[in-house]
């Protein structure tokens, strides 16, 4: 029996292929290659093992989860073992044949992302001429077949003055929810630091304008709220703890505790190739190192969040301080803080706005900025534009 | 501003919200958009009865009737749990 609660969700990256190049993208800064993706029966496997287990929910996320033909099949396999389907999804490769194959394979509830309100910057950001308006059209086809949307909103300082009108285009969309997330500094994240990383005043005003939406529509529409935590006072309880509560797959099967957690050098995940997935989730060293309290150093050990904030998020504290075992910089209580808030805030006020595009051709100097995150921004390698 | 329901409303679980039981668990789950609930006991005994043809009235009536409570007070427990489910998005009227 088990030793540890199942995991409620899993975050199944099904490929790294997408069409949009968002500068924030979660998916590592050394992208998988469609010839290493599980195919659709390991999937399945893959659902059955989640199932048995006692896995509640599965995301089906990417890159662009649509890029895969057998979609319909994965997301039939997970009804038929109860497992709630919901999709996260750019859309700019749906349609509305897609979408109601989708809702008729039992699909429960999809995901869009947003990048502005404003089309010529929405699709700057994504690097995808066309994507802003394509977006709204597949989101009516969702709301057509009948399908719960969320509309999910990646703020940063290049869109953050706007998202009063963003929270609208949510709502004209007949959203159910809106999901306004600042990005999260990892990977792709933090190669774009400084020209993502908004400055307090926008964090601010982005504060107030979520509170007054979220009471205006109460009772309709659910909002969402992830915060920027380098100018919080107490880190997030990043994936409401280490191996907790959420794993994550790879396409190419390779097991997670969170999907930035292969960023962490010195740590080994397991596959689904090699070992069942009961065995990763409650045995594998990588799941068990940052479990629970028992590595938390000083001053986490004895803090009395230590079971709210669990430490905030290990990736982070990799990506800031070379430490994942380290507390995380964005807690007040860092040795680390004051230096790293003063350094978003510093490149939040320098403006320098191009983007390094997600890709594939560009890996070697998007790590190379990743692993070296302290240093000051330096000469954008980015291709200006979208195209 | 909450939703308007009241003992004539029938509630229902809308697209993407559903409750089931899970084996694995041993436990009664409301699946939502990227959300689960664990209703209570009492929860439990007002979702299971949510079928989308029985009306909030008839509802209460069975409960007080199986609980042996004054339906008054199983009444006002009963629109306070589905105007915050109605509020979440996981019921509709």
């Amino acid at each position: 029996m088990s030793l540890m609660p199942p995991p409620l969700a899993i975050l199944a990256e099904l490929t790294h292929r997408c069409p949009l190049r968002c500068p924030y993208c979660s998916n590592p800064v050394a992208l998988a290659r469609s010839g290493d993706e599980l195919d659709t029966q390991e999937w399945v496997d893959l659902l059955r093992q989640a199932a048995a287990v006692g896995v509640l929910q599965v995301h089906l996320s990417g890159g662009e989860p649509t890029a895969r033909k057998d979609l319909e099949a994965i997301v039939a396999a997970a009804r038929e073992l109860g497992i709630y389907a919901n999709l996260i999804t750019s859309a700019v490769l749906l349609d509305q044949a897609r979408v109601e194959a989708l809702a008729a394979a039992g699909l429960d509830h999809v995901q869009i992302s947003f990048q502005d309100s404003e089309e010529h910057s929405a699709d700057r950001i994504g690097g995808y001429a066309g994507g802003h308006e394509k977006k709204r059209a597949v989101a009516a086809f969702v709301r057509g077949a009948g399908l719960p949307l969320t509309v999910n909103l990646v703020v940063h300082r290049q869109n953050l003055d706007r998202l009063p009108s963003m929270i609208e285009m949510a709502v004209a969309l007949d959203a159910r929810r809106i999901e306004v997330a600042h990005v999260q500094y990892y990977g792709w994240g933090l190669a774009n630091r400084a020209a993502l990383v908004p400055t307090r005043a926008q964090v601010a005003a982005a504060d107030a304008v979520v509170a007054e939406a979220r009471a205006r529509l109460e009772g309709r529409i659910v909002i969402d709220y992830v915060v920027p935590d380098y100018y919080a006072r107490r880190p997030k309880p990043c994936m409401g703890g280490w191996a907790r509560q959420f794993l994550t797959v790879t396409p190419s099967g390779k097991v997670l505790p969170c999907h930035a957690a292969d960023s962490i050098a010195g740590l080994v995940f397991e596959s689904i190739r090699e070992r069942p997935l009961a065995e990763i989730w409650e045995s594998s060293e990588a799941f068990r190192r940052f479990r629970g309290t028992d590595w938390m150093p000083e001053p986490c050990r004895s803090c009395d969040r230590r079971e709210i904030d669990w430490g905030g998020c290990r990736c982070q504290a990799f990506a800031l301080l070379g430490d994942a075992a380290a507390t995380d910089p964005a807690c007040g209580l860092s040795p680390h803080h004051e230096a790293v808030a003063a350094l978003a805030a510093a490149e939040s006020e320098a403006g320098a706005d191009a983007f390094v595009y997600r890709s594939f051709a560009n890996i070697v100097e998007a790590a190379g900025r990743a692993v070296r995150p302290g240093l000051a921004p330096r000469g954008a390698a980015a291709r200006p534009g979208p195209g | 501003m909450g939703p308007l329901i009241g003992e004539g409303s029938i509630p229902r679980f809308p697209r993407g919200a559903r409750l089931q039981h899970n084996a694995q668990r041993g436990q009664w789950i409301v699946q939502a958009p990227e959300r689960v609930f664990i209703p209570d006991e009492i929860a439990l005994a007002v979702l299971q009865r949510v079928d989308g043809a029985t009306s909030i009235a008839a509802i209460v009536d069975a409960l007080a009737r199986d609980y042996s409570a004054p339906r008054e007070v199983i009444r006002d427990d009963v629109l306070e749990l589905l105007r915050d489910l109605v509020g979440k998005g996981v019921i509709a009227v």
